[in-house]
């Protein structure tokens, strides 16, 4: 999906967007959906009649004054909107040029795979699920499905916003296409496996849109507390209209609050700060997942994600680079080096595989053996299978084998020659370190074992460490044996491995696990990963994998690339810690507001409380007004915060907790102190009041 | 001076010294593990009991059936008490023949002493007869202590057991909590009170002579300055008609020292007579002094031991104590500095000399001479804290700051140790709120001791921290608009808005102690007073019963570097943090107008 903003002008109509909705989200419909804004649009209204009615002279307070605080009030409002519209503008600017993709068009549906000339135009619209279609080089494919016949290059760069094509073939796990992409070459046969609407892409637009956001389990939660103490808040205010007529028909005098200030001061007291901001952070958290290329199939996966602590990865591509490579050349039986790496050379001149190539490299640069032309006729070279589990060529007479040591062995010693016990140990050594042996002979006879070395990644001990100061156990998945799996592990500095792994295997660890407490994430591709994705608390599918697994997985990579289940659990402990830190900071706000206020209201009846006005703010109502829009523009002070997140380290839990209470705890007691104090010098200068 | 810290400092040591080992013992008793010597003496007892009240021992209750149990027996001892309040001048054990009380006074009482509160709107030797005392206030003492600590364990039992059902048999819990705990203690305790002359007795009154006559006016006032001749009272010489020579005082007796070594102890404080214990019969000795004041704190500092133990981490009772612990000790302190400290009014012409720092200097208005400052502002420290309202010294009469250090207490919801069992599950209460606004600091969903804290928790703890605040403000706030609410009051001003205050706060926070002057017997104080200590009683009770029912059924999560640790001293940290913040928010405009005012009015 990387579409970057692509000019100035983009960004402007992006903002233009968010203003028209900030006013068109203050329907009563949306305002109720969010409690804390709720009471502050109340509010708003309420001073505004008073307002109204201060014009017909029934009034505790001046208009001018109640008419100011109206004002304030409802640019309180209009900010909170546009915090949660420009939140929303990334993700509909995304939907936007997907729709383009969805669009209807001509599919060519068959009865059945083998009779592909039977072909039916239908809309893409009025396909079921089951049905067959032939999509051709050009056209665009008209529903999700899994390929059944053929193989094509597809253009996925409308929902994946990358430009190379990518295979897609029938069987094995690179099976899925999806509507909306395009066939580029040749010919596929797809059967259907989703009906119009409830399309992957349908899915996508829904999901970066937050048409289908639901509020997650700790959104809930942390709204809960939000009204808690808003209640509060009410109470407070409420009785303090009562205290102070109480108190002030002790004294004697007339009841020196007002309704209006008391309202001010109500708005003030609510957390509203966190509350307007709430939802842009949930939004901001999905669109950084979606511009990770990420696509989550729910916001609870997201924050599932920051609870992970154990995550398992696929070692290639992940921890070690894709291939192996050769390393050494080590001969046994009083053979020499060179002999060695020249029959190695010449068996691996025809092998394209990077481990191929590898020896190739490595026989030149160690002993400047030149690659011979392949064209040279007398060279027969005998192709790696399954079965043999060795490859080679036949050349000048001899017969030149290289392969795994097993099938070496049974090559060698059938043919009567000698698998010695030296290169035994050998091969047995280098399986120890984590390589891969492979034996060359030469006529029969061993001449050594090239040594294959796993690369591992550059960084990615220090990630893992990084990771595990954060709490997080990195599990190695491998298919390697267990000798291997343990010295690539030790190398890249993961917590654990699993060697031999099967999807049974990957399962059974996953549940084991979850039993002792812990929450586990996995990618997966494979339909047979579809069981441990659907067990995994976070189980992100390749975009590139079958449609089984992208169904049992709770995101999906679109760019399939493995490393990705870190960013995502970085995006999720982010999230919560945004929601985490402006709730410290809306609620460590109060205290500067009530050392605002309070002295204001009560000075008159008790003047030693002019005591408490340590900001020496020139009058009540210009401690109310500096208060209430001090207030109002704190949130829009942080919605680049809200929609960037917080800081981001990984460090551990208690580190995390000091730094961001001494930020925003800390910062949220005296921010407000300086501002208020600001503000106020500002209105007395300006002579506003 | 040195004297005088050294006096705070040895009873704090003692309270630690002694309440460490009785949690440990609790924590037996908790998981119904053989106790060596108690056992053997008190298990039959028990079965004997379960047999005939047909309590099966080895019931598991779900949450709801738990607190359904809590709920009806509450209710029975309530109807008990309500009845015998009313019905006492029929019934016996009443030497002195007092009358009923009204129904709204009825109604108060038992709300009082059925929510551990114990606000007393009455004085015990005036309006309640022996076997109202005994039968009815010594029999809920027991029985609400007991309730909440049962609470307690259920909670505990919700937050260790892993994917079941189960907290706990209520029954069980009470009887074992009364048999094992509550009354051998008190036994123990109420012979000691007893060997220092505390009263227990149901002879009536005594009446003795005074060692010197009195004179009184026709209205009642005592003649300062009248010298008795015989028959005739003269006041600089001349004779006063219609004064009464008083040559007898009353002695009021009664089965008092039994009754107050369980208020004492189960953080009920309601006082056997109206001044409860700076009443010499109530409270006689500096020994006896001691004991009552440790034993008003020994089991709620005992109870965090306990849970430790009980979740199978001593760290988290640890850091529970500590939080808990060092709230007490600066609040105490700040109590003790402005009573020694006194203030500038008390000082003019010389009327106190407040430069000597022994007894006689500071405040001392409202204390009795016999205890002095540091002993008076310990056990008003530590009343408050303790939910239990018993006091040795008036609160009404300390210093502006003094005194709303002691209503701060009881806003804070009572979790400084609080009242037994209720204290630490609202303190437990306000650690769900920590670790949630923590957990999402270091962006995790937050969890406690392993378990995951979600909407529905959420929704309940937020209920249980809040039901102090709301229960204050809501009661203090309609009472305010309430015309004839200012006639209770004893004085004008800042200070009177600050009894009014205080006794919502007491309600509250199931305290129960007063500022001493604020006539509370009315029927609209007396119902709303009632109202609010229900409130501010079973609302937690549900709510904390409903998270251990949730709790329960929930995995364990494992630790790791990523877990926030409840345990360490940034914890303690965020937990006092978040328990002041909650208070402070709710009643600083509360505070301004009341005790604030008064103050910074003195020093302006």
């Amino acid at each position: 999906m990387n579409h970057k903003s692509k000019s100035g002008f983009a960004d402007r109509k992006m903002l233009l967007r968010a203003i028209k909705d900030s006013f068109l989200k203050l329907s009563p419909k949306v305002q109720a959906q969010n409690p804390v804004m709720l009471l502050v649009y109340i509010s708003a209204i309420l001073t505004t009649l008073l307002w109204v009615t201060a014009l017909f002279g029934l009034k505790d307070v001046s208009a001018g004054y109640t008419l100011a605080i109206a004002i304030i009030l409802w640019a309180t409002c209009l900010f909170a909107n546009f915090a949660e519209a420009i939140a929303e503008g990334r993700g509909k600017a995304q939907a936007d040029s997907l729709r383009a993709a969805k669009r209807d068009v001509e599919a060519h549906k068959i009865p059945a795979a083998s009779c592909r000339e039977d072909v039916t135009a239908v809309s893409s619209a009025s396909l079921k699920k089951g049905d067959l279609v032939l999509v051709k080089a050009g056209e665009q494919i008209p529903a999700d499905g899994e390929v059944i016949e053929g193989a094509a290059s597809v253009d996925e760069s409308a929902i994946t916003g990358e430009s190379a094509p990518v295979i897609r073939e029938s069987g094995g796990d690179r099976s899925a296409v999806t509507g909306g992409t395009t066939v580029i070459s040749d010919w596929i046969v797809v059967q259907v496996t989703s009906e119009a609407g409830e399309s992957f892409l349908d899915k996508m637009i829904a999901m970066v849109e937050g048409a289908s956001r639901k509020k997650t389990p700790n959104e809930i939660a942390l709204q809960i507390f939000l009204i808690a103490l808003s209640i509060i808040f009410i109470l407070v205010t409420m009785s303090l209209y009562t205290y102070s007529a109480f108190s002030a028909k002790l004294a004697g005098i007339e009841n020196p609050t007002s309704v209006t200030t008391l309202v001010a001061l109500l708005v003030c007291l609510a957390p509203t700060t966190i509350g307007a901001l709430l939802s842009a952070i949930g939004i901001a958290g999905m669109s950084r997942l979606n511009r990770a290329n990420v696509l989550a199939m729910s916001g609870r996966a997201i924050e599932a994600a920051g609870d992970v602590d154990t995550l398992m990865l696929d070692k290639t591509g992940t921890i070690t680079l894709g291939n192996r490579q050769a390393c050494e050349f080590i001969p046994v039986n009083s053979v020499t080096p060179e002999e060695l790496a020249d029959a190695a050379q010449l068996s691996s001149l025809a092998d394209e595989t990077p481990e191929g190539r590898s020896v190739v490299v490595l026989a030149k640069e160690q002993f400047n053996i030149r690659g011979r032309s392949l064209s040279d006729k007398e060279m027969v070279f005998i192709p790696f299978t399954a079965k043999t589990r060795m490859s080679g060529v036949d050349y000048d007479g001899s017969e030149i084998r290289k392969g795994a040591a097993e099938a070496m062995q049974e090559y060698v010693t059938h043919a009567g020659g000698v698998y010695s016990s030296e290169c035994d140990e050998i091969v047995r050594r280098i399986s120890n370190q984590g390589g891969t042996p492979l034996v060359v002979a030469k006529d029969h006879r061993i001449l050594g074992v090239i040594h294959l070395k796993d690369i591992i990644k550059d960084g990615v001990r220090e990630k893992f460490s990084d990771l595990r100061k954060m709490g997080i156990k990195t599990i190695m998945i491998t298919g390697d044996n267990p000798l291997t799996a343990a010295a690539i592990a030790a190398e890249a500095g993961v917590d654990d491995f699993l060697a031999e792994a099967t999807p049974e295997g990957k399962l059974e660890m996953i549940r084991s696990l979850q039993k002792k407490g812990h929450m586990v994430a996995m990618t997966g591709d494979g339909t047979n990963d579809a069981p441990a994705l659907a067990q995994a608390d976070v189980a992100v599918a390749m975009n590139s994998g079958t449609q089984a697994a992208k169904e049992a997985g709770n995101m999906v990579d679109l760019d399939s690339s493995p490393t990705k289940l870190i960013d995502i659990v970085r995006i999720g402990k982010q999230l919560l810690m945004t929601r985490g830190s402006l709730t410290t900071f809306s609620i460590a706000n109060d205290v500067a507001k009530y050392f605002a206020i309070i002295p204001a209201l009560f000075m008159g009846l008790y003047p030693g409380l002019s005591a408490l006005n340590i900001m020496h703010l020139a009058s009540p109502q210009s401690a109310v007004l500096s208060a209430i829009i001090y207030n109002a523009l704190i949130i829009i002070a942080l919605i680049p915060l809200a929609l960037k997140g917080v800081k981001y380290r990984e460090v551990s839990a208690g580190k995390l907790l000091s730094r961001n209470l001494l930020v925003y705890g800390l910062g949220g007691l005296a921010a407000p102190f300086l501002f208020i104090k600001l503000i106020d010098m500002l209105l007395a200068f300006l002579r506003l009041v | 001076m040195t004297a005088t810290i050294l006096q705070y400092l040895f009873y704090m040591a003692l309270l630690v010294g002694l309440a460490f080992p009785l949690g440990l013992y609790i924590t037996k008793v908790m998981n119904g593990e053989r106790i060596p010597g108690v056992s053997k003496v008190l298990t039959p007892c028990e079965n004997l009991i379960y047999k005939v009240m047909r309590v099966k021992a080895d019931e598991q209750m779900g949450w709801k059936k738990y607190l359904l149990s809590v709920v009806l027996f509450n209710l029975f001892g309530f109807l008990l008490l309500f009845l015998l309040c009313l019905c006492q001048g029929f019934l016996p054990f009443n030497p002195q023949h007092i009358e009923g009380n009204s129904w709204h006074l009825a109604f108060n009482t038992a709300s009082s002493f059925m929510t551990n509160t114990n606000w007393q709107a009455y004085s015990g030797e005036n309006a309640l007869s022996y076997f109202t005392q005994f039968m009815g206030l010594t029999v809920q003492n027991f029985v609400s202590a007991a309730t909440g600590i049962a609470v307690l364990f259920a909670f505990i039992r919700g937050l260790i057991k892993v994917k079941s059902q189960g907290l706990g048999s209520f029954w069980v819990d009470l009887t074992k909590i009364i048999l094992y705990i509550l009354l051998p203690i008190c036994l123990v305790m109420t012979v000691l009170l007893v060997s220092q002359g505390v009263a227990q007795s149901f002879a009536p009154a005594e009446t003795v002579d005074l060692l010197e006559p009195i004179a009184v006016d026709s209205e009642g006032n005592i003649l300062e300055d009248a010298v008795i001749d015989g028959d005739k009272v003269l006041v600089e010489g001349a004779v006063v008609e219609g004064a009464v020579i008083v040559r007898k005082q009353i002695v009021p007796l009664g089965p008092a020292a039994s009754q107050i070594s369980m208020k004492q102890l189960g953080t009920n404080g309601g006082g056997f007579y109206g001044v409860n214990s700076s009443h010499p019969l109530e409270n006689t000795t500096p020994f006896s002094n001691m004991l009552e004041m440790l034993a008003l704190l020994v089991i709620p500092v005992a109870l965090c031991f306990t849970f430790g133990r009980g979740v199978k981490d001593k760290r988290q009772g640890r850091a529970i104590f500590l939080a808990m612990f060092l709230m007490l000790a600066a609040f105490l302190a700040v109590i003790a500095v402005n009573e020694q400290a006194a203030t500038p009014q008390l000082a003019q012409n010389g009327a106190v000399d407040l430069s000597n720092i022994q007894q006689a200097g500071g405040n001392m208005e409202g204390k009795e001479s016999r205890f002095g400052i540091a002993s008076s502002a310990t056990w008003a420290s530590w009343t408050t804290a303790a939910s239990n309202g018993s006091v040795n010294s008036m609160h009404d009469s300390y210093t502006p700051i003094g005194g709303m250090i002691t209503m701060l207490q009881m806003q804070l919801g009572e979790v400084i140790f609080g009242g037994v069992g209720c204290g630490l599950y609202g303190m437990l209460a306000f650690a769900i709120l920590a670790v949630f606004i923590a957990g999402l600091m270091v962006g995790r969903t937050p969890e406690y001791l392993g378990k995951k804290i979600e909407p529905y928790e959420m929704k309940w703890a937020v209920l249980v921290c809040l039901a102090t605040p709301i229960g204050i403000l809501v009661g203090s706030g309609i009472a305010a608009a309430v015309p004839g609410v200012m006639e209770s009051l004893n004085n004008a001003g800042a200070h009177g808005f600050s009894e009014m205050l205080y006794a919502y706060s007491s309600a509250g926070g199931n305290n129960g102690s007063a500022f001493a002057g604020f006539n509370a017997n009315t029927p609209f104080l007396n119902v709303s007073i009632g109202l609010v200590m229900l409130f501010a009683r079973f609302l937690p009770i549900t709510g904390i019963l409903a998270i251990a029912g949730s709790m329960i059924q929930k995995k364990k999560l494992a630790t790791t570097a990523g877990t926030l640790s409840t345990s360490n001293g940034l914890f303690i940290f965020l937990l006092i943090f978040v328990v002041l913040l909650v208070g402070a928010l709710s009643f600083f405009p509360a505070l301004a107008l009341g005790p604030l005012a008064e103050f910074l009015g003195m020093t302006a």
